[in-house]
């Protein structure tokens, strides 16, 4: 009788949670994958709330989510194809903001293979750039520019390979079969500094700010976890968590 | 018989089950007949000989050259033995013409080898009509005939064949059988030919290897072997005998044509030869039947003076066999225990032989 | 002009990597297939398996370990750089090495079961019509197998232009070189060009048609060995 008793008291305690946990379906940019990852579980411990997280493409994103993929939260690359969902009436609107803004590493996985200046773009003697597709990933394009300001781009296209994103183009690198190519910085730095391997992070100057946008879908507006989401990636311990991996945030 | 003019084959095969053991010593030239049920192990053999098979204990030699001896790690491969093979549903190439498969084998033979031409081949099987027909386009007897002749377009030094009638009806069996009997008398190539059908053995063959579970439990002479007795009992209800006679004359006004044999003669329905050639006939067992007096008054017209020989048992308990001899020409008599005991049979007896009926073979 | 240079480029490319990936698929799956269909080794069943493999595997994983493999520290990579040919992604000959791996069942297996559809048979007949073993296999085996021929010719190039994950595991899109039709496709989408996306992949769909509706015809004219 007594663990009758118990179980229903436990049972009575856990209606409240269960009301207000709720879920909430994010599409997120290749390039936002390690920090989203430790963001949703420091939120899902202060919140209650669960994001359920899918990594890819931006420009993949955006053509699920006009043929009615059920995402509430976007996390973009960029800050076009949000803009873009927003006037085509797929976003809320004001609920639009920068999350973070990328930072551009030129990275070999082989110690001081390349040096602080990025010198090594001009004298190396590499048979392969690895870079995102500049016509699908904001990380492709900021790539492209920055190549455009040193006046390297002509000389190297032929040494281009292209990852279809940001993780491909990591990938290339990491697997050697490129000696050294343009990443998102998050992917190669934690903690502040540069996990393996060496890199040049790109001036800020040099290439358009990547700033990254997220918004909240029409499909989120009623769910309470969604609006959460937002508000906790603006809040001081999110923004510190990004700035750790090499990402500036407004 | 003088080893280089004959064939000698000795194997030993083991598969799950089945066990040929055989050592023969075949004559070069005619008909020899592998005679036995299915599962006898006469297939099996065939393909030994032919190479197609590599029995692990072996020794071949056919007319003088060897073809396997495994006591010298001997093994002349399938394709390099000058033979010519038969199969049972003629495996023509799907792919090709009735007249590229005829060409196929001929002109892997050197020129100077051939012996036998394309246009006779061809006129030997009457199947000139089909050359340009694909094996698709062929009925079964006209399709065994081409892969008659193309086994004969190698200009083989042994012909085997493989049940070639057994896969088709009683109709194109007639069709093919004066072929075959033309191959035998025209072309001087030994043959060995399997079959299960004592007819077929009984108008073709000229030798007989009687063929059990893997064994050979007798061969010699087709005439003499067939009159055996000491085979065994499941051979006994097809057991008879075969007579080579000659045309003495026709009685048209009965219908009747006279042959005639060492011992006797016969009246038949009447037949198309004239008169002084030759003919076979098979004379089964079970249709023979004995009497103590010459019966004038029955209805069996041939009878035949006759001398008993032996006596076993037959294929039932109520039946024995006897085998006699008429005057030169050995029969055998299926008849009853009772009868027997009646007519109190013993060797040497004289007695009348009458006969029911003759099977003619061709 | 409904296709950019770029399409058409991807296309061509296409094509060249279908016909150098079918034909020397043909040339090496045929033995390969031969002795799958004839052999009783025990080496038979995983063999088998392993040529089965791509049939199930996502092309990524297979991209994933060729683009390791094939990487410098990869032991193909090893291989290729000691033979002074360097290193294979983000190459033709690369996309080459991985279309045979990812087309090999498409290709072997039809031949393979035509070989085995043959049997033993018409070898022996051609035994005793004095042809040796190479000879049956080109003037008996070859010829009756050819419907099985056609059959993995067609499979094998269809399949090779519809791969997409191998290649873009291991191409690096480089136009020319190894971006074919259906990472163009891909970028198009990306890039969210529908309308030539569209183009390209309608002409995909109707090539993919046509190509079975070859296969399928031709397996009612072959009267002989359906």
């Amino acid at each position: 009788m007594r663990r009758v008793r118990r179980f229903c008291t436990a049972l009575l305690l856990c209606l409240p949670l269960a009301a207000t946990a709720d879920e909430v379906q994010v599409a997120v940019a290749a390039n936002f994958t390690a920090p989203m990852q430790k963001i949703a579980a420091d939120f899902a411990r202060d919140t209650g709330h669960r994001a359920v997280l899918a990594f890819g493409a931006t420009g993949k994103f955006y053509a699920q989510i006009r043929n009615g993929a059920p995402f509430e939260v976007l996390l973009a690359a960029d800050e076009q194809t949000p803009a873009r969902l927003q006037e085509e009436g797929l976003g809320v609107p004001g609920r639009r903001f920068t999350y973070a803004v990328g930072r551009l590493a030129l990275w070999s996985p082989r110690a001081g293979y390349i040096d602080p200046e990025g010198r090594v773009l001009a004298d190396g003697d590499f048979r392969h750039l690895a870079l995102a597709n500049p016509k699908t990933a904001p990380y492709g394009a900021a790539a492209l520019q920055a190549l455009e300001h040193l006046g390297l781009r002509a000389r190297l296209q032929s040494r281009f390979v292209q990852g279809e994103n940001i993780a491909q183009a990591h990938q290339f690198v990491a697997s050697g079969n490129a000696e050294l190519g343009f990443v998102a910085l998050s992917q190669v730095f934690e903690q502040g500094r540069v996990t393996h391997g060496s890199a040049w992070i790109v001036p800020a100057g040099q290439h358009r700010p990547i700033r990254q946008d997220a918004l909240l879908l029409r499909r989120g507006e009623h769910n309470p976890a969604a609006q959460a989401l937002l508000d906790y990636l603006q809040g001081d311990n999110a923004r510190a968590l990004i700035r750790t991996y090499g990402y500036q945030v407004e | 018989m003088n080893a280089a003019h004959g064939i000698r084959a000795r194997f030993t095969l083991d598969y799950p089950g089945f066990r040929l053991e055989v050592d023969l010593a075949l004559p070069g030239r005619g008909v020899t007949a592998l005679f036995g049920h299915s599962g006898s192990g006469k297939t099996t053999l065939l393909r030994c000989v032919a190479g197609l098979e590599r029995a692990g204990q072996g020794l071949l030699a056919v007319n003088g050259e060897c073809w396997q001896d495994s006591g010298r790690s001997l093994f002349v491969a399938a394709h390099r033995r000058p033979i010519g093979y038969v199969f049972q549903d003629a495996n023509l190439f799907a792919h090709l013409s009735v007249r590229r498969n005829l060409e196929f084998g001929m002109k892997r033979v050197a020129a100077s080898e051939r012996r036998v031409a394309l246009g006779q081949a061809v006129e030997l099987l009457g199947i000139d009509h089909l050359l340009e027909r694909m094996p698709d386009r062929l009925s079964g007897g006209e399709r065994q005939r081409v892969g008659i002749a193309r086994a004969l377009l190698t200009s083989p030094r042994l012909l085997l064949m493989d049940e070639p009638l057994a896969a088709l009806d009683l109709k194109r069996k007639n069709e093919i059988l004066p072929y075959l009997e033309r191959l035998h008398d025209e072309l001087d190539i030994p043959v060995l030919y399997v079959s299960h059908s004592p007819d077929e053995v009984a108008r073709l063959a000229d030798h007989v290897v009687l063929l059990e579970q893997g064994r050979a439990i007798a061969q010699g002479e087709l005439r003499e072997t067939l009159a055996r007795l000491d085979l065994p009992t499941a051979f006994s209800e097809d057991a008879g005998v075969v007579v080579e006679a000659e045309v003495a004359g026709h009685d048209a006004h009965y219908h009747l044509t006279r042959l005639t044999f060492p011992g006797g003669e016969v009246l038949v329905s009447q037949r198309p030869e004239a008169p002084g050639q030759r003919l076979r006939f098979r004379v089964h067992a079970r249709d023979v039947s004995l009497a103590l007096q010459r019966a004038d008054g029955s209805s069996i017209t041939n009878l035949l003076p006759a001398r008993v020989e032996a006596m076993v048992a037959a294929d039932t308990p109520a039946h024995v066999l006897v085998r006699l001899d008429a005057g030169g020409t050995p029969l055998l008599a299926r008849i009853t225990r009772r009868s027997a005991d009646q007519l109190a049979i013993a060797p040497g007896q004289q007695l009348w032989a009458q006969i029911k009926t003759v099977a003619l073979l061709g | 002009m409904i296709f950019d240079s770029a399409d058409l480029a991807a296309i061509w490319l296409t094509v060249k990597l279908a016909s150098v990936t079918t034909v020397l698929l043909l040339l090496l799956g045929t033995p390969l297939a031969w002795w799958l269909a004839r052999t009783r080794s025990t080496w038979r069943g995983p063999i088998g398996a392993v040529v089965a493999l791509p049939l199930v595997l996502p092309p990524t994983v297979l991209g994933f370990y060729l683009l390791v493999a094939m990487g410098p520290n990869g032991f193909i990579g090893q291989l290729t750089q000691a033979l002074g040919l360097g290193t294979l992604p983000f190459s033709f000959a690369g996309l080459v090495v991985g279309s045979l791996l990812y087309s090999m069942p498409f290709v072997v297996q039809p031949l393979q079961n035509a070989f085995a559809a043959i049997g033993e048979r018409p070898l022996e007949a051609a035994a005793t019509l004095r042809a040796g073993p190479w000879d049956s296999f080109f003037h008996v085996a070859l010829p009756l197998a050819r419907p099985g021929f056609v059959t993995a010719s067609i499979l094998g190039f269809a399949h090779t232009v519809g791969e997409f994950g191998v290649v873009l595991m291991i191409g690096g899109n480089i136009p020319e070189k190894t971006r074919v039709v259906s990472v163009q496709i891909y970028d198009h989408v990306e890039a969210m060009e529908y309308a030539q996306a569209h183009w390209l992949a309608g002409g995909m769909l109707l090539f993919s048609f046509l190509v079975l509706l070859m296969l399928y015809g031709s397996r009612f004219r072959q009267g002989w060995q359906g």
